[in-house]
């Protein structure tokens, strides 16, 4: 993308060097691919949480060999023809080639410790994980599955909220998949959200928030407003852990926040207890 | 030449539009020559500048606000405060009142006159309170068999610090919630800004209308500009790259009905436009109060859960 360097006239800061990927954010050491891999994308240093790729985080959760993908073929349309600096359609293509998905939300069956459960798993490398359609098409159809088979639904989520090249459609996914909740819980069956960095505006604003438990990663950002918005529109001082996880937990908005490395064991518990008794 | 896709999907909208009571009804055939233009302009899509004239006078300082219309359409309203856990949010007001001698509840976000009425109602920007308010009077409603109103008229939610602590983002899925288990008829109109999650928390409804010139959007112009154009005086472009007007709107399937406005906007005419809105919302009602319970949610569900273009 062409970018006009105005610092001169601005005062502007030139921006950091980007950080490679591997490089913890937090106390900088760096990671070889395997390691992180091996590690759950975890800083073995200090105990940052690198954000996870779907297919990854479904391995990192399903037994070996049990899941099951549904819906793989959904793509985006685009319905209002949308151009900004560049047109939509470029845009998901860039995102369909450098994530190798189709969208940024990966659903299908799967068991944990052998029993059965639906997976919903977002992406967050797809167009930072935004909910147009196909994300809510896909996650209502994992409510449905999840309903007919009589299993609960895990979903695990990082979005930066409604995709908005997709305009008021985007919007519509939030009662959308609202809906599918609740068709869900009418089936029965339970929702257990993880939140992982971050899960902000139109999916915090929607199900992942309507889970029977709400599980939250580490040091996630859960807010609907992002921080810069907050700043920007109310001027104040926010504080340190403005719309973390730990906060959220302190004002009540989660369950449990549960360290990446325990999540496999801790969904799997929460499957045991909302199992039906045989 | 084969009509487009695109105008076939135009038309057959066109033909819903045509055929709901709304606005084939006697009740507005002092409309219809306003009725026919306005569904000309939706045959002909708005031009950019029309859009950008809907987001101006979706904003004009004189509009009639949820208030305005409360007191002009509702006989014997009484207001209902607070969420009864922790305050009374100025911008989102509801309670109780009667349409054609029925009891309803009516929810909506309300905006400021003058600055301190601005400063308190927090220009229409609900905190989470405002939400639970909005949920506990639904839940007023569903217990007492009230068909619920919900007027839409917000920039967005409130983006504070307090507001996130106290979840906002859960008190906007909630009251989703809240309105996907309703077994009463609900009707929703967007009359000004219908702003982002802000809106939709009140807007799961049976039917949702919109005005002539209102808008509803996933983010507001400026946000959206200021995000993809990292530009917010680019505004207008973005509005007509997302297109929040209500044409738009009803093409693409997110709202059942127009409910006109006076000429040059809802504010040349408060009294004008809220007889129109009343018709609108009588129409609205008399189609779903016979429909039972169980059979509304599912379809309310069924319909929202349609909503989407994919591949």
């Amino acid at each position: 993308m062409a970018k006009i360097d105005v610092s001169i006239e601005t005062d502007e800061k030139p921006a950091p060097p980007p950080k490679h990927p591997n490089t913890c954010p937090v106390c900088h050491s760096h990671y070889r691919d395997d390691e992180l891999e091996q590690a759950l994308s975890v800083c073995a240093h200090c105990g940052h949480h690198f954000t996870m790729r779907a297919r990854a985080r479904i391995d990192s959760i399903a037994d070996p060999g049990s899941f099951v993908e549904e819906a793989a073929d959904l793509h985006s349309e685009d319905p209002l023809s949308f151009f900004d600096l560049r047109p939509y359609v470029e845009r998901i293509a860039e995102a369909e080639m450098s994530t190798g998905l189709a969208d940024a939300m990966v659903i299908g069956q799967a068991a944990v410790d052998g029993r059965g459960c639906e997976l919903a798993v977002m992406d967050f490398s797809f167009m930072g994980g935004s909910m147009g359609s196909v994300v809510g098409e896909k996650f209502s159809r994992a409510c449905d599955s999840a309903g007919e088979r009589g299993v609960p639904l895990i979903t695990v989520t990082g979005s930066g909220g409604a995709r908005m090249q997709e305009g008021i459609l985007a919007l519509m996914q939030l009662p959308k998949t609202v809906c599918a909740v609740e068709d869900l819980h009418d089936a029965g069956q339970a929702l257990i959200c993880v939140m992982a960095h971050p899960t902000t505006g139109g999916v915090l604003a929607s199900f992942a928030t309507l889970g029977d438990v709400l599980l939250a990663e580490p040091g996630a950002l859960m807010s609907f407003a992002g921080p810069r918005v907050v700043q920007g529109i109310t001027r104040e001082k926010l504080p340190e852990d403005f719309g973390r996880a730990e906060q959220n937990l302190r004002f009540g908005h989660v369950d449990a926040i549960v360290p990446r490395p325990e999540l496999r064991g801790t969904l799997s518990r929460l499957l045991r207890l909302f199992d039906a008794p045989e | 030449m084969p009509p487009s896709e695109h105008e076939l999907r135009l038309r057959e909208r066109l033909g819903r539009l045509r055929n709901m009571p709304l606005l084939g009804g006697a009740k507005l055939s002092g409309e219809l020559d306003r009725l026919q233009r306005q569904l000309d302009r939706i045959a002909q899509q708005p031009s950019d500048e029309d859009i950008w004239r809907s987001v101006e006078l979706a904003r004009h300082e004189d509009r009639p606000y949820t208030l305005d219309y409360v007191e002009r359409i509702l006989d014997d309203w009484f207001e209902l405060h607070g969420d009864r856990g922790r305050a009374d949010d100025g911008a989102m007001v509801s309670g109780i009142g009667k349409l054609d001698g029925r009891t309803v509840a009516l929810v909506g976000q309300q905006k400021g006159r003058d600055i301190q009425e601005r400063a308190r109602r927090q220009f229409g920007m609900p905190n989470p309170e405002g939400y639970r308010k909005a949920i506990r009077v639904m839940e007023l409603a569903q217990l007492h068999g009230f068909p619920v109103l919900s007027l839409v008229d917000t920039p967005g939610a409130y983006p504070g610090v307090a507001a996130e602590q106290h979840g906002q983002g859960g008190a906007i899925a909630a009251s989703q919630q809240a309105m996907a288990r309703l077994t009463v008829p609900t009707v929703a109109c967007v009359i000004g800004e219908g702003g982002s999650g802000g809106a939709i928390a009140i807007a799961l409804a049976d039917t949702v209308l919109m005005m002539e010139n209102a808008i509803y959007s996933v983010i507001s112009p400026e946000g959206c500009a200021m995000i993809l154009w990292r530009d917010a005086g680019e505004a207008k472009k973005a509005a007509a790259a997302f297109k929040p007007d209500a044409a738009h709107c009803l093409e693409l399937g997110v709202i059942d009905g127009i409910v006109p406005e006076p000429e040059g906007g809802a504010h040349e005419d408060p009294d004008a436009a809220a007889r129109m809105l009343g018709e609108a919302l009588r129409d609205a009602l008399d189609d779903l109060v016979d429909v039972p319970g169980d059979e509304l949610r599912r379809r309310r569900r069924a319909k929202f859960r349609s909503l989407g273009v994919y591949a």
